[in-house]
């Protein structure tokens, strides 16, 4: 087992790169879908079509990619970390950018909206002040 | 329906494909070094697993309700709709990979749920 202190470093530097490289894909999954449409029904010219649609994006492309990266970073936290610590902690993304929209961008953000980034803040701090393996495997 | 079905499978199907991959990673042991090698082996090892391609199927089917779902309904509702996915993942994690949720874990996925739905309601 790696030392507590040294395990939380590594698994903090993956779960960041699992909020970057997830934020990412589902960025580019919903500007691709967006451009391409609702999909038209279920025959099987209608899904060829959606296939052809969807491949040629360039923006699902980088989304794939951007997932893939995820994966490879999951595959590697979890080599060590529980599913139940990783997962509440990816969450942060939905965090993130609300705080980048407005800091940045200046965009306009709800009450509601803050309030939602205040609780998975602390839903995020609760998980972290918890062991990141609890199997005692690995 | 086809909205309520969708948000099923990729619920399910995507919890399914993540509890799959960590049950394959645990199999494998800790990785200890960050060389770019050594997690290229690593991850080779890792698709040698069974249990792996189990997982990376399922979060294909997940993949293909998430574009559907997309295409028919705004992002503000797919999102905090699929923030289910915290609970169905930690009950995945206590009951098939023997993790134990304390009181404390099980706040803190509590708040991040009922978090990402209002970030997206709001």
């Amino acid at each position: 087992m790696t030392p507590p202190k040294i395990s939380i470093i590594k698994t903090s530097i993956l779960v960041t790169l699992l909020v970057v490289f997830s934020s990412a894909g589902n960025l580019f999954f919903s500007i691709g879908m967006k451009r391409i449409g609702a999909l038209q029904g279920w025959s099987m010219a209608a899904l060829h079509s959606a296939f052809a649609a969807i491949f040629t994006s360039a923006w699902i492309w980088l989304g794939i990619v951007s997932m893939l990266l995820f994966l490879a970073a999951l595959m590697l936290v979890l080599s060590w970390a529980d599913f139940s610590y990783v997962l509440p902690a990816t969450a942060f993304m939905y965090a993130v950018i609300p705080l980048v929209g407005h800091f940045v961008l200046g965009e306009n953000v709800t009450g509601v909206r803050w309030i939602g980034v205040a609780l998975i803040c602390l839903g995020v701090v609760f998980v972290g002040r918890t062991p990141p393996n609890t199997t005692k495997k690995g | 329906m086809r909205t309520a079905i969708a948000l099923a499978v990729l619920v399910l199907a995507g919890t399914g494909g993540d509890i799959a991959v960590a049950h394959a990673m645990k199999r494998l042991g800790e990785l200890h070094s960050f060389a770019p090698a050594v997690i290229l082996r690593f991850l080779g090892r890792a698709f040698r697993e069974g249990w792996m391609w189990m997982g990376i199927a399922q979060m294909a089917l997940a993949f293909c309700s998430l574009l559907a779902l997309l295409s028919w309904e705004a992002v503000s509702f797919v999102v905090p709709a699929a923030a289910l996915s915290y609970v169905t993942g930690a009950l995945g994690g206590k009951y098939f990979l023997g993790e134990q949720l304390t009181p404390l874990r099980w706040t803190g996925i509590g708040l991040v749920s009922i978090g990402v739905a209002l970030v997206c309601l709001g």
